[in-house]
């Protein structure tokens, strides 16, 4: 188990290192000297803050130093929590920038994955090999799934916020509200997470009730399972254990989908203006704010290594053959 | 000789009869023929202004016009093209990347399996959408091609895992163990006695791949890190959200774009599980 835990922790360690690389040297790809570039596409008419980029980004790129130190130095400053300033909302820090998104962004996507994954397996189990359910909600599993999440969200807030007028289509709560714990205030935070909420549900519950369904009918067809119907075990325990079985892929295949989740959520937040790190991206973009961007970047695959983490641990606790060291599928 | 043709007829057999898999490929092909017909047809271009401003579906155009008086009907179907595209390219080169890196490593194992599994973890671990994010923001994506070929750079690490499994598996068969006997070198013996008999989960691992570069890139477009020149279904939804198609109620401008993007990879989701079915005689409905 030590060394499961060891073998995850060093990927982690080293996938951490290339996201590091990577945000390093992109800009260095660039054509053209990036401070000049950068400062001309910020596009900015306050003085001090030309200045202010000026000085950070040449202390950041370092450019006449040799590139070995220019690379420690830019990990020196990351260490130190330094992501640089924001263009967008100059002059405050990055970090801080990002740091305020963080919480929207997980208040979406922590519900909508944990939910559609119980949800969805509890479905597709129950799908599995019952043909009506199969050959009539199925389909619409596979429609949910090719759906891309932008779209669902722009035909949510359409439909419901815009036609119906049910729901609000933009922001986290109310412009004419101030942030507090007031019940009208949360009444007003969960209305407006409600649509963005359920678009990424949707699409993801399509998902995991296809991806469950099928992995049951394989194990329906395993020796074991053949084995108690001859042994005259009742249909609700065979499906039972088949469900036990078949959800050690659907853990894995939450770690593999934890990026397309992620992605999902980030451009859903751009639908619906939702404060979180999507609509930071967007910004940074429109802005030309490099800096949160890479920022941004930054954060979500720190995220995203987390929850694979948290994913590693929970696939230990629920297969025990990974806690003898009897292999399993880790 | 005669077991080759057979079991392919088999396998005709089953596809003919297979219904997803049948009506997977009619919603594919429809879309390809409008893809492929549909610019030849229409006399204009996709960003031509040829018609009134914000019109809805009529007579004259059926998908009716942006708020600039460009044809909804002429952008879908260019559009309809770069998906294919980025799809084909995409999913192509993913598909490539991963075979190699899953035959490379299933087959000789030992520290080659070590560092290439290494690899494709660190790649899998990091979010593709994200890291295409940094790179097409600052280096600047102009065309489709180019697009796909990040997309291909980033999302083969799932399927190198799979084929590598699978080689794993295969690669221990007697007929494998008796090419390797009469001296057929390593490439060879990946090309003519591993592949040809994965060549349908091969195949499945392209769809899928096609499926989700569609997916990545029409994030990409919305976010507005598409391909500058050019039209797409992903910029169509980039050009509808930046100007108030919702507010104002043109649902002409955002419902057809993200229709056919959701029909042509919901279809080839479902004839990936028709394939599924024909190749596997498990899973077919008695």
């Amino acid at each position: 188990m030590r060394r499961y835990f060891g073998r995850k922790l060093l990927i982690y360690g080293l996938t951490f290192f290339v996201a590091v690389t990577i945000n390093w040297s992109i800009p260095r790809f660039m054509p053209g000297d990036p401070v000049q570039s950068m400062l001309s596409r910020a596009n900015i008419s306050q003085p001090e803050a030309v200045e202010a980029m000026r000085v950070h980004y040449t202390n950041l790129f370092g450019l006449d130093l040799p590139l070995w130190k220019q690379y420690l130095n830019f990990w020196g400053a990351l260490l130190k929590g330094d992501l640089g300033i924001s263009i967008w909302l100059f002059p405050t820090p990055v970090t801080d920038v990002i740091v305020r998104a963080v919480p929207y962004t997980l208040a979406l996507l922590i519900p909508a994955i944990l939910l559609s994954w119980v949800a969805g397996n509890r479905f597709g189990a129950f799908a599995a090999r019952r043909t009506w359910l199969d050959n009539t909600v199925l389909p619409v599993g596979y429609v949910l799934t090719a759906t891309p999440y932008m779209w669902l969200a722009i035909l949510l807030a359409w439909a419901l916020g815009i036609v119906a007028g049910i729901f609000p289509v933009a922001g986290a709560y109310s412009f004419a509200m101030e942030p507090s714990w007031s019940p009208a205030f949360l009444a007003s935070l969960a209305q407006h997470w409600f649509l963005p909420f359920a678009s990424l549900f949707l699409v993801a519950f399509g998902g995991w009730a296809i991806g469950m369904r099928n992995m049951i009918i394989y194990e329906l067809e395993a020796d074991y399972v053949h084995y108690l119907e001859a042994l005259g075990a009742s249909r609700r325990l065979v499906r039972r254990y088949a469900f036990r079985n078949a959800i050690l892929p659907q853990i894995t295949g939450l770690a593999l989908q934890l990026g397309v989740l992620v992605a999902g959520a980030l451009v859903t937040e751009i639908v619906f203006s939702y404060p979180g790190l999507g609509h930071l991206i967007l910004q940074a973009i429109q802005n030309q704010d490099f800096f949160l961007l890479q920022g941004t970047f930054l954060f979500v695959v720190i995220g995203v290594l987390i929850a694979n983490f948290v994913i590693d641990i929970v696939y230990v606790l629920v297969d025990p053959r990974t806690r003898t060291g009897m292999g399993g599928a880790a | 000789m005669t077991a080759v043709p057979t079991a392919r007829r088999e396998a005709l057999h089953f596809a003919l009869r297979n219904g997803k898999l049948l009506a997977g490929l009619v919603v594919v092909g429809v879309f390809l023929i409008a893809a492929v017909a549909g610019p030849l047809i229409i006399d204009y271009g996709p960003n031509d202004y040829v018609g009134p401003a914000a019109s809805p579906p009529s007579g004259e155009f059926w998908f009716g016009t942006t708020t600039f008086g460009q044809d909804v009907l002429a952008q879908f179907v260019y559009g309809l093209r770069a998906t294919f595209l980025v799809g084909i390219l995409g999913g192509g080169l993913a598909a490539v990347i991963g075979m190699v890196v899953g035959f490379t490593a299933g087959y000789r194992g030992g520290l080659v399996d070590e560092v290439l599994n290494m690899i494709t973890n660190i790649v899998l671990v990091l979010p593709a959408l994200v890291v295409l994010l940094i790179i097409n923001a600052y280096l600047g994506v102009r065309s489709i091609g180019l697009q796909a070929l990040f997309i291909g750079l980033t999302s083969w690490p799932w399927a190198a895992r799979a084929i590598r499994a699978q080689t794993f598996s295969l690669r221990s068969r007697d007929f494998v163990d008796l090419a390797r006997l009469s001296g057929v070198r390593t490439a060879k013996i990946i090309r003519r006695e591993i592949a040809p008999n994965m060549s349908s989960y091969l195949f499945m691992t392209f769809i899928l791949l096609f499926g989700g570069s569609v997916l990545i890139a029409a994030s990409l477009d919305f976010i507005g890190l598409g391909p500058t020149e050019g039209v797409s279904l992903g910029l169509m939804l980039n050009n509808s959200a930046r100007w108030s198609a919702l507010q104002l109620g043109m649902w002409w401008w955002f419902i057809p774009p993200g229709a056919g993007i959701t029909a042509i990879v919901g279809a080839l989701y479902v004839m990936n599980v028709g394939l599924d079915e024909v190749f596997n005689p498990k899973l077919r409905e008695m």
